[in-house]
Parts: structure tokens; C-alpha cells; sequence
């Protein structure tokens, strides 16, 4: 049990349902001539969540679009009102969800930040005294008296950024800020995540899709599927758990009329997963003979979205015995990948082949997928495990 | 915190300060006259209502001091007008904020009368040169005028508060109130002068809080010959306290519906 006073925010039982007009009536008239009941939708938006998050806790939330990770962080900043439970929060509490709310693009960079900065609720005698300090973060001091629709996005994100890191409160909610801005600017934020880290005081409840990132700054996560919480703990077990969620969703048995697919069929492929590990990517599958087959090949190939190729293997070139299989012989493949693999798509596609190589038993293109979300950032095809070193010549 | 301590907090003055200028720039963006506009507004309302009413009809000839009279009952009503419009705007135009930022939500009621208040302020500087090109005697009573501003702003932010509110679930709203404004504006006494209404219609009239808050005002700043809601009941209580009374309970009800309502806005919008 914790000590009360340790807690933060603290989440009990909570639910959230919307209630969704059929027919949404915004006019006196129509709500004159429908004057019976209107019927709703019940959107469940949240049901029954239960957290205690510590002070100066890096709080993390995953989930899939439309999973309620917003509905939860509009209902901690108290933006929206829970349908039943309880949530309280100790402590002042950065009110904001989405950055640079308000910005408006007739006004200049300067002006912005006035109106931004009391939206979010610092005094203009606060901002003032920041203002330098949100400018040089920037780096957008030749712009601060230009019209903010002269901005590129980036441009606007950097600014809104710099004003909301100022809102020194103890709980920040941060919604999907890596999202926008260059790399440069995004080491940036990072570097003030660890700064915030480092503090603490301070909680922070961030909501992202960027598994790298949770990985690297979360404490605890939690993991929201269709309204619930179905994964809780470190950042690397939930992170896992949600690749896994697409994971499920690829296709596990495609029809026969699929282009994607092909092959006389004698052996079939099924349950293709992709599983995302720190150091590797596993991808396994089930193969089942349908006839009597001898070493057939079972084999992989990932390509990223652009369709680079970038790596492929199969039993034949790894030596790997198959033997003769008979009817209704199921067994695994399985094969290890250093996870070389940069942040990204990527796809994986699947085959079991005759043993001469040339006709196919079952070959599946896009049989599974996965996402891989890192720290590093390259411009080249793949990771690598390199050393640089420098020495001083004499 | 009770409530006066809640709104003197640094940040939501600063918050509405900010919510004001932005507005008071963005409304002359880009127009060469910027914010002369919004004294020519009324002014050439003045310049036509003036020609009709001393030259056609001849039914401002009979008032001492016609062209400052009826410009200041203009500026009134223009405040008037202007305050509840923006006002009944205030929530649904601020949608972005309300979905996303949990601040106060009154301040943002309060800021469009406020931007509506600079206005008046400058028109009202229009009116005193008016009165001093017009030779209007400037009497020790001018300085009861700023209360019946004071009054005014109030009844401003009864209506606003209750139009925003509404204005967030029924959009008619908006059809509804412009069509109420023009009724109003003849309800009142801004362009004729009390002198010709008919005495039994006179006390109708006179429960107008506008009517009271007008006609007082012109009553203490151009000339001591307006008729004011108390000569009309011939009662201090009845010709101020009734359309006060109207006023603290049509606020006291807005308030309460706003501060109901507005919880809930975030979802509505």
C-alpha cells in the first residue's frame, strides 16, 4: 500500500459513456418536431479503470486509435466529467492535452505565445520573463513577428512545444508530441523528457504511439484495448503486448482466391506472427502437410513499405534438415532476427517450397507485419551494432 | 476560494487580458482603418437616423440637444447589441479551447463583453466631443453615469451567459436573437423620444431594463428634460429597483444555468 500522499492522480473505477445522438438535433425546430425521446448510441468509451500513479512517476499509456487513451487524459485534466467513479489528483496539473491550443494564424509567433501561454495558464507576468528562453528553444527568433500562418508545422509545433514545457506544474498530460517536427527537433524533446525524469516531482502521463520512446521514458505503461485495460507493467512487457495486438489482426488464413497467395497446396502455412523483441524480431509459423512431401523449404522474406528488400532466409541455405513429411504432420518454424531493423513497417512474407526450389507448396505475400519504433535515427536501411572510435595522432 | 479570490488570480486575469487583445487585434486585421471602423459603425447609423428624424419626419426637433441625445442612445444599444452577439458566440467560436483545455470557462463568456466595453469606450469619447460641439451643459450628475454603465455590463453578461449556453445545444439561437435585437431596439426609446408615446404604453416600455438604463443616462449627461423610467411610475422603487430586480434575477438564473451547463460543454461542442 502506498502512502496516500504519494499518489498523484489516482483513477478509481471509472467509467466513461458518450452518448451519441442518432440524430444529432442542434435546432429548436427540430427538437420541436422530434419531440418524442431522441435515441442514443452508447458509446463505451471507458470501462471500470482502476490506476494509482506515484509522484514522479513517467506514466505511459498505449493503445490503438479510438481505444479511449484520450477519453482518460480529457477526464484526468478535467476536461470531460466520468460517467461513474472517482479521480483525483494531488497537486496543480498542466491542463493541456493537445499543443498550441488557441494558436491563432493572424497573429505573430509573439503574440501566440501571450495567448497560448495564459491559456495554459501562466500569468503574463511568467511569460514575459520566459520569453526569451521559449524564443532561443525555438530557434524561430528571426519569426517571432511574422504571422503565424506563415509557419510551416514543424515551425508551429516547435513553438507550442517550448510554451507548454514553461507551464511548470507537477502532473503533465502529454498527448502525441513526437508526432510533428524534424529529427533534430525531436532529440530535443527528448533531452527535456529526461530532464523531466530526472525531477522528482514532477508526474508526467504520456500518451504515445512511439514504442521507442515509451520504452525509453516510462516507468509503468498501461495498454487500453476497446475501453479496458488489458496489459499493465514495465515498459517492455506492454510495449510487446501491443505489438502483439496487430499482430493478431494479420491475416492468419487467406482464401484461396488471394492474390497474395499461391501453390499447390500439399502444405499450408498458418498463424504467421512477427514478435518484436529488444535485440530481435522472431517470426514463426505452423506448417501442416496435406499430402506426403519430402524436404519441402520453408522460408521468410521482409520487406519494408517501400519494398526494399532487406532480408531473407530459408532452411535450404541454413542447412536446416526438414525430412519427409506425411499427411497431417504439423510442425513450427522459427526463425531469430538480430533486430536490425530501423524504426518503421514492415512486412513478412512466407513460403514452403519444393525441394527443388522452383514450384510452391504455399506461399503467402504480406502474411504478417510489424512495427519497429527506436531511438536511433538513420537514413540508412538498417541498424547496426558499430563501434566508432577516436584517437589522437601523435 | 471563493469566488472573487478565483477570478483576481493572476492567471485568469492574464488569460482574459490576453482573450481580449487577441480578439480587439484580429477584428481589424488587415483593414486599412482598423479600428475606426468600429466608431464609423454607429456613427453613420447616427448621420442617417439624424437626417430622417430632424429633417423628414421632425420628431427629434422638439429634444434640447437631438444630435447628442440620440447618438448616445445609440452607443448604448450599440454596446448592447454587440456585447450579447459576441457574447452568445463566446463558447461554440472558442470551441478548440473548450474541447482541450480545462480553464475557466466564464472568463471566456467575459472576455467578448469586455472586447465589446473597449469599444464603447472609445464611442463614448465620440459622444463627449458631440456634446461639447453641441454646447451640452456639463452638470455635476455626469458623474452618475458610469453606475448605469455599471448596470448595463451587468444586464450584457446576464444575456451572455444564458445565449452562450443555449447557443451551445440549440443553433437557432443565433436567427432567434437577431430577430429579438431589432424588436428591441424599437421597444426601447433610442430613436423617438419617450415625450411621444402614449402615456399608457409609456410604463410598458418602462420595464425594459434599457429603457431605465438609457433614458438615465441621458437623463444625467445631456438633459435633465428626459423622461426616465421613475417619472413614468412616478416611484424611485419602482422606476429603478423593477428593472434592477430584473437584471440580479435574470443574472442570478443565467449564472446558475451557465455554471450547470458548462461541465458538460466540452462534449456537447
Amino acid at each position: 500500500m502506498i502512502p496516500k500522499n504519494d499518489i498523484a492522480v489516482s483513477v478509481e473505477n471509472l467509467s466513461k459513456v458518450f452518448k451519441l445522438p442518432h440524430e444529432r438535433k442542434n435546432s429548436l425546430k427540430e427538437w420541436a418536431i422530434h419531440f418524442k425521446q431522441p435515441t442514443y448510441e452508447r458509446l463505451q468509451a471507458l470501462s471500470s479503470i482502476n490506476i494509482e500513479i506515484k509522484r514522479g512517476e513517467f506514466f505511459g499509456v498505449v493503445g490503438r486509435n479510438g481505444s479511449g487513451k484520450s477519453t482518460l487524459l480529457k477526464i484526468i485534466g478535467g476536461i470531460y466529467q466520468p460517467t461513474h467513479g472517482r479521480v483525483q489528483v494531488n497537486g496543480t496539473l498542466t491542463p493541456f492535452i493537445e499543443l498550441g491550443i488557441g494558436f491563432n494564424p493572424e497573429l505573430t509567433g509573439r503574440e501566440n505565445v501571450f495567448l497560448n501561454g495564459a491559456i495554459l495558464g501562466l500569468t503574463r507576468k511568467e511569460i514575459k520573463s520566459k520569453y526569451d528562453e521559449i524564443v532561443t528553444f525555438t530557434e524561430l527568433e528571426k519569426f517571432m513577428d511574422q504571422k503565424l500562418k506563415n509557419y510551416s508545422s514543424g515551425m508551429q509545433v516547435r513553438l507550442a512545444f517550448a510554451i507548454a514545457i514553461q507551464a511548470h506544474n507537477d502532473i503533465l498530460l502529454i498527448d502525441e508530441v513526437l508526432a510533428v517536427g524534424d529529427a533534430a527537433f525531436q532529440r530535443k524533446c527528448y533531452e527535456i523528457f529526461k530532464e523531466i525524469k530526472t525531477q522528482a516531482d514532477k508526474t508526467v502521463i504520456f500518451i504515445s504511439h512511439d514504442m521507442g520512446a515509451v520504452k525509453d521514458f516510462c516507468d509503468r505503461v498501461i495498454l487500453i484495448e476497446n475501453s479496458k485495460i488489458i496489459s499493465e507493467g514495465s515498459a517492455d512487457k506492454v510495449a510487446n503486448d501491443y505489438i502483439e495486438l496487430f499482430n493478431k489482426d494479420a491475416p492468419a488464413q487467406p482464401n484461396k482466391r488471394d492474390k497474395n497467395r499461391w501453390g499447390d497446396f500439399k502444405a499450408t502455412i498458418s498463424g504467421v506472427r512477427a514478435i518484436i523483441n529488444k535485440t530481435t524480431v522472431d517470426v514463426s509459423y505452423t506448417v501442416e502437410a496435406h499430402s506426403d512431401i519430402a524436404n519441402p523449404i520453408f522460408g521468410l522474406i521482409i520487406k519494408d513499405l517501400d519494398n526494399h528488400h532487406i532480408f531473407d532466409s530459408n532452411t535450404k541455405w541454413k542447412n536446416v534438415k526438414t525430412g519427409k513429411l506425411s499427411k497431417g504432420d504439423k510442425l513450427l518454424f522459427s526463425c531469430q532476427i538480430p533486430n536490425v531493423f530501423k524504426n518503421g513497417r514492415y512486412r513478412v512474407s512466407v513460403a514452403a517450397a519444393h525441394a527443388d526450389g522452383y514450384g510452391f507448396h504455399d506461399w503467402q505475400d504480406n502474411a504478417a507485419k510489424f512495427n519497429v519504433s527506436r531511438s536511433e535515427i538513420t537514413a540508412g536501411l538498417v541498424v547496426l551494432e558499430d563501434v566508432i572510435t577516436i584517437t589522437t595522432e601523435r | 476560494m471563493n469566488a472573487t479570490a478565483r477570478f483576481f488570480k493572476p492567471s485568469n486575469r492574464s488569460l482574459l487580458r490576453e482573450l481580449v487583445s487577441s480578439d480587439f487585434k484580429l477584428r481589424y486585421q488587415g483593414s486599412v482603418l482598423g479600428y475606426l471602423w468600429s466608431l464609423l459603425r454607429p456613427l453613420m447609423l447616427f448621420g442617417v437616423l439624424y437626417i430622417v428624424f430632424t429633417k423628414v419626419v421632425k420628431l427629434g426637433n422638439d429634444i434640447p440637444h437631438y444630435p447628442s441625445y440620440l447618438l448616445l442612445g445609440l452607443v448604448l444599444w450599440t454596446f448592447f447589441a454587440e456585447a450579447t452577439t459576441s457574447g452568445m458566440n463566446a463558447i461554440t467560436g472558442r470551441g478548440d479551447m473548450v474541447r482541450k483545455v480545462s480553464v475557466p470557462k466564464y472568463i471566456i463568456v467575459l472576455s467578448t463583453t469586455v472586447s465589446a466595453l473597449v469599444n464603447f469606450c472609445l464611442n463614448l469619447a465620440v459622444v463627449a466631443i458631440f456634446m461639447v460641439l453641441g454646447h451640452v451643459a456639463f452638470r455635476a450628475n455626469l458623474l452618475l453615469v458610469p453606475l448605469f454603465i455599471g448596470e448595463l455590463i451587468l444586464l450584457c453578461l446576464a444575456v451572455s451567459f444564458l445565449l452562450s449556453t443555449l447557443f451551445v445545444k440549440f443553433r437557432d439561437i443565433g436567427h432567434i436573437w437577431e430577430v429579438i435585437l431589432q424588436i428591441l431596439f424599437y421597444a426601447t426609446p433610442i430613436i423617438y423620444a419617450m415625450q411621444r408615446v402614449p402615456v399608457h404604453i409609456r410604463k410598458i416600455i418602462s420595464l425594459n431594463p434599457l429603457t431605465q438604463i438609457i433614458q438615465d443616462t441621458r437623463s444625467v449627461a445631456i438633459t435633465p428634460d428626459t423622461i426616465t423610467t421613475k417619472q413614468v411610475f412616478g416611484s424611485q422603487l419602482i422606476g429603478r429597483g423593477l428593472p434592477l430586480l430584473i437584471i440580479i434575477i435574470l443574472g442570478t438564473l443565467s449564472a446558475w444555468y451557465f455554471r450547470r451547463s458548462s461541465k458538460k460543454f466540452a462534449e456537447e461542442l
